[in-house]
């Protein structure tokens, strides 16, 4: 039934630190290598070594350049996957109900055997969230690592999405944000997590904390490279003195 | 949006299909006595239409032997409501032509019902594109009026260029009718186009990414170096830039050749071949529109690749 749940037990989610990502892709591979050997059909590509290698990625990691008014720009990398939305409009404008939000945990998933490849939900979703697979012709989408997270044959520390588990810089948290108390939604309280694209009317469940903000003592960029410039002393320095004078 | 071509002509020869039936649903109010043959090519053409635009449309589909299967989420999806109306108004109708063609008993009220329910079909069509709220210039209420309004202007067509075959001439009421349906259905085209450019986008790479409060952001380096599923089916930019030639293209043979036919049709003695070019000329003009509406439309994920 493609129908919403009036409202989900847990909010199952991700929470994903702008300010702690240093970009360096793990989590992509990571949940890629999970998942393409994990739920549903494996996660092909195609002309992998070819001319235009194309494939099915969960997860992806995109940088951004922020220029504010005045001060110098900064680089954001942002990794972005699906935001299991309370109000996902994927699952609604499915014709089949091969697209579900579990009212337990509110994980949305595909349903692959019911899958007829129409691409609507892909259409449905902002976010891009969805890609079809080029070999099975099945929608595929994150899982929340639902067959992780609930694993009892893995070790307890494993029982969390790929992504979250692999990231060197522990900018990804796995949690209930459905529980104020939460570990997840105490950090979202504290640093201001949001949403992405609200105005879409989706009602993430991930949030993001936004990048802290950068030293504001600083009027201008300091130049690094005058600090490396070696500094003459004794004679040198006098002789170096001199004839800056002269000059 | 990429422009599947099996999409494009399932939603145009669909429409105009639907709209003959929709109109021969009506057709009992008719003083004419119709022939069995004029009858039989009436229905065959709107059926072989209807039910030739709903079987190409599962070409783009992944997995076509599975499409039964979309029938049952009427309660939410617009998609399923589309194939459960479209297969009940073909039921409708079979029954409905069947005791007009083979019992001489045209039933009125099962030709309103099968018109009521082709309105529906071709409405849930426009509902599937205004549902999704990530095409911003899709999401109106526009959207739905342009394909039942372009349904019935292609069903009048084909059914006066049908009179025309049959009896010589299409007679200037029908003809008047049919030049208004052609009419409205390009004014509110022309409106939907005219709001299209003056949209000012709901979502940007600020609010996609959260980060406009910070400062304007634009994407750096993008997650990949070749393309995604996402980028060829969303991304779609190819011949934006003659979206304005392929505009007048698409309303000139669309619309004005169109009329102009009809009028012209309307004193000639052969008004059947006139009748026939602007069917042709109509249905080209309507690829056209069709492949513009999804051409030119942007999808918000893109505001994570710009």
């Amino acid at each position: 039934m493609t129908s919403l749940p009036k409202s989900t037990d847990r909010k199952l989610g991700l929470v994903i630190d702008l300010d702690i990502c240093v970009g360096c892709h793990a989590c992509v591979v990571s949940c890629k290598e999970w998942n393409t050997g994990a739920y549903g059909a494996p996660l092909s590509d195609q002309q992998p070594y070819g001319d235009e290698p194309v494939g099915s990625w969960l997860n992806r990691v995109h940088t951004f350049e922020v220029k504010p008014e005045n001060a110098p720009a900064r680089i954001v990398h942002f990794p972005k996957s699906c935001l299991h939305c309370e109000e996902a409009p994927c699952v609604i404008v499915c014709p089949t109900g091969a697209s579900f939000k579990r009212s337990d945990d509110g994980i949305v998933l595909v349903n692959e055997s019911a899958c007829i490849g129409c691409g609507l939900c892909a259409w449905a979703c902002p976010y891009g969230a969805r890609e079809m697979d080029g070999a099975e012709k099945v929608m595929k989408k994150c899982t929340l690592c639902v067959d992780r997270i609930y694993n009892d044959n893995i070790p307890e520390e494993d029982r969390v999405p790929s992504c979250v588990r692999t990231c060197p810089a522990k900018a990804r948290h796995f949690g209930d944000l459905g529980d104020p108390d939460s570990d997840v939604s105490q950090l979202v309280s504290e640093r201001g997590g949001y949403d992405l694209m609200p105005e879409q009317g989706t009602k993430p469940v991930n949030k993001y904390l936004p990048p802290r903000p950068k030293q504001e003592d600083l009027d201008e960029p300091v130049n690094l490279a005058s600090l490396a410039e070696p500094k003459a002393t004794g004679f040198l320095g006098w002789l170096d003195d001199a004839l800056t004078r002269i000059g | 949006m990429h422009p599947a071509a099996s999409v494009i002509f399932f939603t145009v020869f669909s429409g105009a299909g639907f709209g003959l039936l929709i109109l021969m649903g009506l057709a009992t109010t008719s003083k004419a006595t119709p022939t069995t043959a004029f009858l039989v090519v009436h229905f065959g053409l709107a059926f072989t239409m209807a039910v030739g635009g709903l079987i190409s449309s599962t070409y783009h589909l992944g997995h076509p032997a599975r499409a039964w299967r979309a029938l049952s989420q009427w309660r939410s999806s617009w998609l399923s409501r589309e194939g459960v109306f479209a297969i009940l108004t073909l039921m409708i109708a079979s029954l409905y032509a069947f005791m007009w063609v083979f019992y001489d008993k045209p039933i009125g009220p099962l030709g309103w019902i099968s018109s009521i329910f082709g309105l529906l079909t071709v409405y849930a069509t426009g509902m599937i594109y205004a549902q999704i709220k990530a095409v911003q210039v899709w999401s109106r209420w526009l959207t739905p009026v342009c394909y039942l309004l372009f349904s019935l202007a292609g069903g009048a067509l084909l059914f006066i260029m049908l009179h025309a075959v049959f009896f010589g001439t299409a007679g200037s009421f029908l003809s008047s009718v049919a030049m208004i349906f052609m009419l409205v259905a390009w004014v509110a085209k022309l409106f939907w186009w005219f709001w299209a450019g003056r949209m000012v986008p709901v979502s940007t790479p600020g609010s996609a990414t959260g980060l406009g409060s910070i400062g304007e952001t634009r994407l750096f380096e993008s997650p990949h170096t070749g393309s995604n599923y996402l980028m060829k089916e969303m991304g779609y930019q190819i011949a934006r830039k003659h979206a304005t030639k392929l505009r007048w293209i698409a309303l000139l043979l669309g619309g004005v050749l169109p009329i102009a036919l009809i009028l012209l049709a309307l004193p000639a003695p052969f008004d059947a071949f006139w009748l026939i070019l602007a069917v042709i000329s109509h249905l080209v003009g309507m690829l056209v529109e069709r492949w513009l509406f999804f051409a030119e439309a942007k999808h918000a994920v893109m505001n994570f690749y710009q």
